[in-house]
């Protein structure tokens, strides 16, 4: 397919509802003139034609189930999106709550933040939330950011974060970024134990940084007695928030004993997804943490008005500019006012039905490694398929061909042939037997007919991709014939 | 698969002793379970490492893993050619594959035999 700008002819234009009657060199002076924008000449039906075949290749939620663990790729309700587009929230100017007496003129807007900050605390049972960061690893970089600006402000000298083996992978790296020496601690059937940790807390460890349930899906049963070793050593606990779609409404992580957490609002609290963003990914925090959150702060005065408040000497200061992805976590907003209290609970107890009924669905003709009650995803091996030159790689390859997007494949690294599957709750049973019946069936191809399986996919505009190859040679183009 | 007359290390490194010198690289059954081989990175000619310190990373089309040091000992050559060629490491592990060259500071008491490593892969692979 030929790019928009490869398909632009020469003076060919879209329709006006009126020609500008007004040149422009009647406005610009000649020497800052540009010759040519650089945009592509095209009619309308060429833009729509282009852009429609375009969606047409992509794959999405919209089109097909996505079951790609650790990352909830789950349905996202139109309406949030109708909230979004209200020309009172998306036509407004980020910098009039800035401007002096103008504050009045964007009371709706400060209204969401500060509402927003107060659902979330709830439901995560913290004392208060900043919507700042733009995603969820910048929401990690903050939260890392707070506990060192809370250690440095009681003098605590430590240097160390732990991440254990089955926490999510940029948790490692925003504590490295954050100035922070990393330490690693081995799960052990799947978990953390008190043991293991024991082995590698000290003094100098400032946090530790969870995922709970983990990236196997397991809850961290753990938990209550590591909580209690963390704290005793003036350690900080992180969540992160990349699993909470298995304890909404089920368990606060404050009240659990964490002391940081980000929410990533495109996994959990259905704001779009993927494409690098925009994302939301605020962080929540407990009360001794709550002087260092970023500035600004909503506040709300006595007699109902909303305000920014810059007066916070000990805030780590500024992580964005404005208020973070306002039009992202407004969706969040509407989300959570439609669902409730008892639909987003809901939401967690289907998710977590859903992974449960396709764990036991597929154990006969996959070797599930840790195979127990899970959460809201789960851990599948294709070790078994692998005898017969089968690999994940190969699974996830045929299922293409059945029209479903692959789960996540060869993560967590501590399974061999590794298929992490997440099917959210917003998946109808149909659907999961659908799926669930095409993976049997590539299982028992694997037996009688490997090759097929390791052709695939057959039936989609391009075979079998060589990614070795891509890696290895790389080329980039804008030629995308 | 598994040569006799090499030392290894539980997190998959071979060495080959030749009195003072040594050459080290990925056992077999690591570049099977990296799959190919897109990427690898070295130290440095000069570099002083530990026992069971990390000495380069290894990406294939899977993952990215790090390498560590099965002893003490000082880096004298690097293949350079993994450059170009990560391959090598996957077609040859124990031949042209080879990561670094090094001189041997350290005891070697704590490596396996080609016997207990073969015993490390046949438990790793369940």
């Amino acid at each position: 397919m030929k790019t928009v700008f490869k398909k632009s002819v020469p003076g060919r234009e879209g329709v006006w509802p009126e020609k500008p009657k007004s040149k422009i060199e009647d406005f610009i002076p000649a020497d800052m003139l540009r010759e040519s924008s650089g945009m592509p000449s095209l009619s309308e039906l060429d833009v729509v034609r282009h852009f429609t075949k375009l969606s047409m290749k992509n794959f999405g939620v919209d089109s097909n189930f996505y079951p790609l663990g650790s990352c909830t790729m789950k349905y996202n309700p139109k309406f949030t999106e109708q909230v979004a587009a209200l020309p009172g929230f998306a036509r407004l100017h980020p910098v009039i709550s800035q401007l002096k007496g103008a504050g009045r003129h964007c009371q709706g807007a400060l209204e969401v933040v500060f509402e927003t900050e107060r659902m979330l605390s709830e439901l995560c049972g913290m004392a208060d939330f900043t919507m700042h960061p733009m995603a969820g690893a910048h929401g990690e970089l903050t939260g890392v950011m707070l506990i060192a600006a809370y250690h440095r402000d009681k003098g605590n000298k430590k240097t160390k974060i732990i991440c254990p083996d089955s926490a999510h992978g940029t948790n490692p790296a925003s504590a490295a970024i954050a100035g922070y020496d990393v330490v690693s601690v081995e799960s052990h059937d799947g978990i953390i134990t008190p043991e293991a940790l024991a082995e590698v807390l000290d003094d100098e460890v400032a946090a530790v940084m969870m995922t709970c349930p983990n990236t196997l899906g397991l809850f961290e049963t753990h938990l209550p007695e590591i909580v209690k070793m963390i704290h005793e050593k003036d350690a900080l606990l992180y969540y992160d928030g990349a699993n909470m779609n298995a304890i909404m409404g089920k368990m606060r992580v404050g009240d659990a004993g964490f002391d940081v957490v980000h929410l990533n609002l495109h996994k959990t609290l259905a704001t779009p997804h993927g494409g690098g963003g925009p994302g939301s990914g605020p962080v929540g925090v407990c009360e001794k943490l709550t002087p260092f959150l970023p500035i600004s702060r909503v506040k709300k005065l006595e007699d109902g008005q909303y305000y920014l408040d810059y007066d916070a000497p000990k805030s780590i200061g500024y992580v964005a500019p404005f208020y973070g992805n306002f039009g992202v976590y407004l969706k969040a907003y509407a989300y959570m006012l439609r669902l409730g209290r008892e639909g987003l609970t809901r939401a967690t107890e289907n998710a977590v039905l859903s992974a449960n009924y396709m764990r036991k669905r597929l154990e006969d003709d996959y070797e599930i490694p840790y195979n127990r009650i899970c959460m809201h995803e789960f851990v599948a091996s294709a070790v078994k398929q692998a005898k017969n030159g089968v690999r994940a790689l190969d699974v996830a390859k045929a299922l293409l061909d059945k029209g479903h997007h692959a789960p996540t494949i060869y993560f967590p690294q501590i399974v061999k042939e590794c298929m992490m599957f997440e099917p959210t709750e917003t998946e109808s049973k149909e659907t999961l037997d659908q799926f669930l019946d095409d993976m049997i069936e590539i299982a028992r191809l694997s037996d009688s007919d490997p090759d097929f399986i390791k052709n695939a996919p057959t039936t989609l505009s391009v075979s079998r991709l060589d990614e070795t190859k891509a890696a290895r040679d790389m080329v980039i183009t804008d030629d995308i014939e | 698969m598994i040569p006799q007359e090499l030392l290894y290390a539980k997190s998959h490194e071979w060495l080959k002793v030749e009195g003072e010198n040594g050459t080290i690289g990925i056992t077999h059954f690591a570049q099977e379970q990296l799959g190919d081989l897109t990427f690898i990175e070295l130290p440095s000619v000069g570099d002083v490492l530990e026992a069971g310190d990390e000495f380069g990373s290894i990406e294939s089309v899977k993952a990215a893993s790090e390498v560590y040091m099965p002893v003490a000992c000082e880096v004298t050559e690097v293949n350079e050619s993994l450059e170009d060629a990560p391959e090598k490491a996957n077609d040859d592990p124990y031949g042209e594959g080879w990561l670094i060259k090094v001189k041997i500071t350290g005891p070697t008491d704590d490596l396996l035999d080609a016997a207990a490593y073969q015993a490390v892969t046949e438990e790793d692979a369940h």
